[in-house]
């Protein structure tokens, strides 16, 4: 129940590693002025006090790969006016969604010695497979001011935007050295959406894709271009499959690969 | 409430807050004595230790990385370190110091996070940061200013504070010049004062006097406050290398929890981080930091697991000292990373994460392919031992109020930064009590 005439927000998780919702404590200069405009009713890992819902916006990081979190999903999405999923996990599947492509058995053998004790679904899915999703913020991490951005709109009652475009575009404002060009270095840019400010060439690496395909992406002519610089199956298939791998151009793009037929000489 | 004629007495804490992941506490009394106590951890399973078999060596650091997004360079430290010693990699100093500098940098911001954000607010009858920069404004603001200047150290090696990337085998991708880390160090030195302050502030708290016979573990070697080298040694005589790990501790599994248990082999629960450092290492702290310790008048080493924040809070200010120096000697290394021959075999590495030791084991082949993982985060580690300070702490549960029992038992597991996120390879409290 709303106890303030300020929009109430909750922050709730399922399978991640917190770092998105950390970013909402890593805000530390608008930390506490957005804790003025806001009513922070249900943040957990933040505070105690727990008011219940409805709330006017939820933010949902973590994704689904448990039965009590399927079902946990439904009751989060009629409790809010706005549901925000964050982060590759809730947007995605995540880095935990790797499980898809393997024998869950084999997987819980692997690492509980009492596999049977373990609770959990053969696969790990993006919140949006579950319920319906007002606002996706990418990023494995999400970036902080994209995070504050969406807060501010949702709050002025504005439909949030953000830059869709492909990473390369970053690169060439910052006016850094393509390095996939100059150094050969396996690059997600040309396919991956912008929003981290380009951290990866930054540092002299090639991205790996931690905010998700752009909405378009051109994936033949990138498994192309993957294989002209001298990558083996295996490595075009691992660098599809991270944090994001699960989302359909990536996901189709591997498999493709991963199936195709050796060619022989 | 329990009444006069009510002998059984359950304390349950469904959802504990101010925490990093997802756990319960169950208690259950009989008599005044604990019939069943269970801290759950319901995390769900993520499975790394699968996933990275079939992944390439030089994914370990970033795949990891995931587990956790408040010590992600934690885990990328115990992966560059554990492979290294199974490609026999050596780096040079100026990298040693750089990836020192980077775990510096987790150690004030991870530090910073729990003592204002999550720990704090129980000392002044608060609920959250928010509520308590009402009260303390100073203290919030100053504990967000060491926040920020943690993040700010692993940015400038990493590019950006939560997951960052510049971290790979043999080094770093690219490292700074001395010019770029002139307006850190500013930050660093202002910050430092900021430190100073925080430890007097959360010595001033009124810390519960508990003590338990409690084994301290820590990684340890001459000279050096420990992050990611040493011996792992014991207030109870263990002095082992860090290849011998598995020889010293073992997990086992619980019905009740995704995460696995840790025990001292032939003994039982042990405690790793910031307190358990600071009584092992408390003189390699360097003579500011120890004066400052001295000043609090708590007695070092102990055994009260309450002071823990006061050790947090002496650790960043070693941190952020070390980063200073750090920097005023720093000269850029030759590569920012030595090459590396991938070579078959298992490397074993144990560093020092914000919450104690992480242990990382891989077994690789000769083209640097992962075998098999085995990830040991320290929350897991200290699991028995938060459940055996909560046993001790049971009998005092009677007399209280329903909510200030569970209060008590929140602090009691909060003294440990609990990571759940990392442990799950957290209150819901009921006391029950007949």
């Amino acid at each position: 129940m709303k106890t303030s005439s300020k929009p109430s927000v909750a922050v709730i998780k399922f399978a991640s590693c917190d770092g998105c919702q950390l970013q909402f404590l890593n805000a530390e200069d608008e930390l506490l002025a957005l804790a003025q405009l806001v009513d922070l009713a249900y943040f957990p890992e933040a505070r105690s006090r727990e008011v219940r819902g409805p709330y006017d916006v939820t933010f949902v990081e973590g994704s689904v790969s448990t039965p009590d979190d399927a079902r946990r999903i439904v009751g989060v999405r009629a409790a809010t006016r706005w549901l925000v999923s964050i982060g590759a996990c809730a947007t995605s599947g995540g880095i935990q969604a790797l499980r898809n492509w393997a024998n869950i058995e084999d997987y819980k053998r692997i690492v509980y010695p009492s596999p049977e004790f373990i609770s959990t679904l053969s696969t790990s899915t993006p919140i949006a497979e579950h319920v319906r999703v007002d606002f996706e913020l990418w990023g494995c991490p999400i970036d902080k001011d994209q995070l504050l951005t969406v807060v501010r709109s949702l709050i002025s009652g504005a439909a949030p935007v953000l830059p869709g475009h492909a990473l390369c575009l970053e690169c060439k404002r910052r006016g850094l050295t393509c390095v996939s060009v100059a150094a050969a270095q396996p690059c997600l840019g040309p396919i991956t959406r912008t929003g981290c400010g380009a951290v990866c060439p930054s540092v002299g690496r090639g991205c790996y894709g931690c905010f998700g395909p752009v909405d378009d992406p051109n994936m033949n002519a990138f498994a192309e271009l993957l294989e002209r610089q001298g990558l083996s199956r295996d490595e075009c298939v691992r660098r599809l499959r991270l944090m994001n791998g699960y989302l359909r151009p990536m996901r189709d793009t591997s498999d493709a690969i991963e199936n195709r037929p050796v060619t022989k000489h | 409430m329990p009444s006069k004629t009510a002998r059984l007495r359950n304390i349950s804490v469904r959802g504990l807050t101010r925490v990093e992941g997802e756990g319960a506490l169950y208690l259950t009394m009989e008599g005044g004595k604990v019939v069943d106590l269970r801290f759950e951890i319901y995390e769900p399973p993520r499975f790394f230790e699968a996933f990275l078999r079939g992944r390439h060596a030089s994914e370990a650091p970033d795949i990891t990385a995931r587990i956790c997004g408040i010590c992600p360079v934690a885990y990328q430290m115990s992966a560059v370190h554990s492979i290294e010693r199974a490609f026999r990699v050596a780096v040079d100093p100026a990298i040693r110091a750089l990836r020192r500098l980077f775990y510096c940098g987790e150690w004030i911001e991870s530090h910073a996070l729990h003592i204002h954000m999550l720990a704090a607010p129980d000392f002044h009858d608060c609920e959250s940061v928010v509520t308590l920069a009402e009260k303390e404004p100073e203290a919030v603001q100053r504990g967000l200013r060491i926040k920020k200047a943690g993040n700010a150290v692993i940015a400038a090696l990493g590019g950006r504070a939560v997951h960052p990337v510049g971290a790979c085998l043999g080094g770093f991708w690219s490292v700074p010049a001395r010019r770029q880390l002139a307006p850190l160090r500013e930050m660093l030195v202002r910050a430092y004062d900021d430190a100073a302050a925080c430890v007097r502030w959360v010595a001033g708290f009124d810390l519960p006097d508990q003590h338990g016979d409690i084994e301290f573990v820590s990684l340890r070697q001459p000279g050096e406050y420990p992050m990611s080298d040493g011996r792992v040694v014991s207030s109870k005589g263990i002095d082992a290398s860090q290849d011998q790990f598995d020889d010293c501790f073992e997990e086992h599994q619980v019905p009740y929890s995704n995460a696995l248990h840790a025990k001292v082999k032939g003994r039982g629960p042990y405690f790793v981080g910031p307190l358990a450092r600071v009584n092992l290492n408390f003189d390699l702290l360097g003579p500011e930091v120890t004066a400052a310790a001295r000043a609090t008048g708590i007695p070092w080493p102990n055994t009260n697991p309450y002071t823990g924040i006061v050790a947090r809070a002496l650790e960043v200010m070693y941190a952020i000292g070390e980063s200073i120096r750090i920097i005023d000697a720093y000269e850029p290394p030759a590569a920012p990373a030595v090459p590396y021959v991938a070579r078959a075999g298992v490397g074993r590495a144990a560093t020092e994460a914000p919450r104690g030791i992480l242990f990382h084991a891989y077994e690789l082949d000769d083209q640097g392919v992962i075998h098999s993982a085995r990830i040991v985060p320290p929350t897991s580690q200290n699991q028995a031992q938060i459940e055996a300070d909560l046993r001790d702490l049971a009998p005092a549960l009677l007399t209280r109020k329903p909510a200030d029992a569970t209060r008590l038992c929140e602090m009691a597991i909060r003294n440990y930064d609990p990571c759940i996120s990392c442990a799950t390879h957290f209150l819901r409290l009921r006391i029950d009590s007949r």
